[in-house]
């Protein structure tokens, strides 16, 4: 077997890692639409969805069962090429690009075969995710022309025009922390964050290098809930006005691989934002004898979990809420349990404080919407144009300056 | 093997997608073709390992230009250019030529490949990563040329501005 695993990389390696992490992630998909409902209806003193498992867990199971089933109708004097080119299009795109998301430092060998924790590390990942970025405009450009219709034309405008504007924004306001790592490789992003202030603050891109990118990190991140038509710049889907936008004509599982292009891009920039200024994986406490602790905190933070549901979950509601609550529970603690064996400490530490990481970013996402009202069309573009990309090209030169002072 | 095999699939595409932009009666359509020829031109960049060369191209070309072109033809009655008459009357004329000029090329290539001076290529990871050897060269040897281009731009970008609008 490791004979083969070497002859064949592609075949034993890759592909293996590509169906899992496509797995893992259209999973994480439907559970995000789980995750937004009940966080947005906590916000609005709701219980959102309650009904389908305990806590509504089964609803994406149910949603997607529902998307499955419905009429897949095609509207009349549609280009039925276009049509279906544009969900596609839109879906690939955004699930291609977690391919080049470096997911923690350790590698782990398959069969003799040593590779790293993401599907593929180039020199140019960040550029192959701004082009990622720059082509996904076609899905929602082509399904607004290609849908025959008004509302979804003009929505498509619309957002066609708004993700152009703030590509620009979005691609000035990270070059200050390419400028500091000197390479568009993430993962040696990463590793450029490395080391502590004062023995306890980390020197990540948000507060550290010659230059702190607090400024770059607050315009990426309004530029990137704009890019991916999210709230309050989904003026794309602005109901009052357009229906919903570029995808009104669509129906069934094509509107649904809509909703999961947009819930994937969240993820991706979710994973950017975490790399580019928040350390990637690195823990935020320092590797000295004093913290020796923090190497437990994966564990601890499972086992707790894992107690909390057990001890929620026999006085649930329903009969099944009692069986499945204390099951999940059990899971998580075996999960704990495991992680305090020794070399399995080691490994988890990168990918548990990314997606600790990542998943505050996503709560942000949803906190965002759950709170601001959406912009109007003009102040939106003003917002894009007249105060975003002065201020990041500003963030540019004010960075470059720093740099060349520091390292005279 | 695999790179020829990946280099064909590349140049096919990018031939018949190139063919398909020039006989689709739908604008939209041919835009989307075209965009697969660039696509297929980008891959071909990568296979021969030019790392910024190939994401150059998606982004200016394929994620840039082309984005406005399908914004501009989305605004554009398509039922006028369906009723138009696609080709000249000489078409058949300049096929002709293009065969002709087709045939001389392979016949010059192949009687003259001998003289023609085909190194081996490098292997792979000899290669220096290309996006900062290009960042390199152009900062250092070409800043002039660089920086004229650039001021260029803005000129047209300034002058295309005072054009569109009414009132400054």
């Amino acid at each position: 077997m490791n004979e083969f695993a070497s002859q064949h990389p592609i075949l034993v390696v890759a592909l293996p890692k590509i169906v899992v992490l496509l797995l893992v992630l259209l999973t994480s998909l439907a559970y995000l639409t789980w995750f937004e409902r009940k966080v947005v209806a906590h916000i609005q003193s709701r219980w959102g969805p309650y009904r389908v498992g305990p806590h509504g867990l089964l609803q994406p199971l149910a949603d997607g069962v529902k998307f499955l089933f419905k009429e897949d109708v095609t509207p009349a004097g549609a280009d039925k090429f276009v049509y279906f080119l544009a969900p596609f299009l839109s879906l690939s795109l955004a699930i291609t690009s977690i391919a080049v998301i470096p997911f923690g430092p350790k590698e782990f060998t398959v069969f003799g075969q040593p590779t790293p924790l993401a599907i593929t590390n180039l020199n140019i990942g960040l550029l192959v995710l701004f082009a990622i970025t720059s082509m996904g405009v076609y899905g929602v450009a082509l399904a607004g022309w290609s849908s025959n219709s008004k509302y979804p034309l003009l929505g498509g405008l619309r957002s066609s025009a708004q993700m152009i504007s703030y590509e620009l924004a979005l691609t000035m306001s990270v070059v200050g922390v390419i400028l500091m790592a000197g390479t568009f490789n993430l993962s040696e992003i990463v590793m450029s964050q490395q080391g502590f202030h004062w023995g306890f603050l980390p020197r990540w891109n948000l507060i550290g290098g010659p230059m702190p990118q607090l400024l770059g990190f607050l315009l990426f991140f309004t530029a990137a809930v704009a890019e991916t038509n999210r709230a309050p710049f989904d003026l794309a889907e602005a109901e009052s006005e357009l229906v919903a936008g570029f995808h009104t004509e669509y129906a069934s599982f094509k509107f649904a691989m809509f909703f999961m292009a947009e819930y994937s891009s969240m993820i991706t920039v979710s994973c950017l934002a975490t790399i580019l200024f928040f350390g990637g994986w690195l823990s935020p406490f320092p590797q000295t004898a004093a913290f020796a602790w923090a190497h437990y905190i994966p564990a601890a933070a499972f086992a707790l979990a894992g107690l909390a549901l057990i001890f929620y979950g026999i006085r649930y509601l329903t009969m099944f809420g009692r069986v499945v609550l204390p099951v999940l529970g059990v899971v998580l603690g075996a999960l704990a349990l495991l992680f305090i064996r020794p070399g399995v400490t080691e490994f988890v530490q990168g990918p548990f404080w990314f997606l600790l990481k990542v998943v505050f970013f996503l709560f942000v996402y949803v906190w965002v919407r759950g709170t601001l009202p959406r912009l109007r069309y003009d102040q939106l573009m003003g917002f894009g144009w007249k105060l975003l990309l002065p201020l990041s090209i500003l963030n540019v030169v004010i960075t470059s300056l720093a740099i060349v002072l520091t390292q005279r | 093997m695999l790179d020829q095999i990946v280099f064909y699939f590349f140049a096919v595409l990018a031939v018949i997608s190139a063919v398909m932009v020039v006989t689709r009666r739908n604008v939209v359509q041919s835009a989307i073709f075209l965009i697969t020829a660039l696509l297929a031109t980008a891959g071909i960049f990568l296979q021969l390992h030019a790392e910024f060369l190939f994401i150059v191209q998606v982004i200016l070309y394929a994620g840039g230009i082309m984005v406005l072109f399908v914004f501009v033809i989305m605004l554009v009655s398509l039922d006028v250019s369906l009723n138009q008459v696609q080709f000249n009357r000489q078409w058949w004329l300049g096929l002709l030529l293009a065969l002709v000029l087709g045939a001389q090329l392979t016949i010059a290539v192949a009687v003259g490949r001998a003289g023609l001076p085909l190194g081996e290529p490098a292997p792979a990871k000899m290669l220096e990563p290309s996006t900062q050897l290009v960042g390199r060269v152009l900062f250092s040897e070409y800043v002039l040329p660089f920086e004229i281009a650039s001021i260029l731009l803005l000129v047209a970008m300034i002058g295309a501005v005072v054009m569109a609008k009414k009132k400054i």
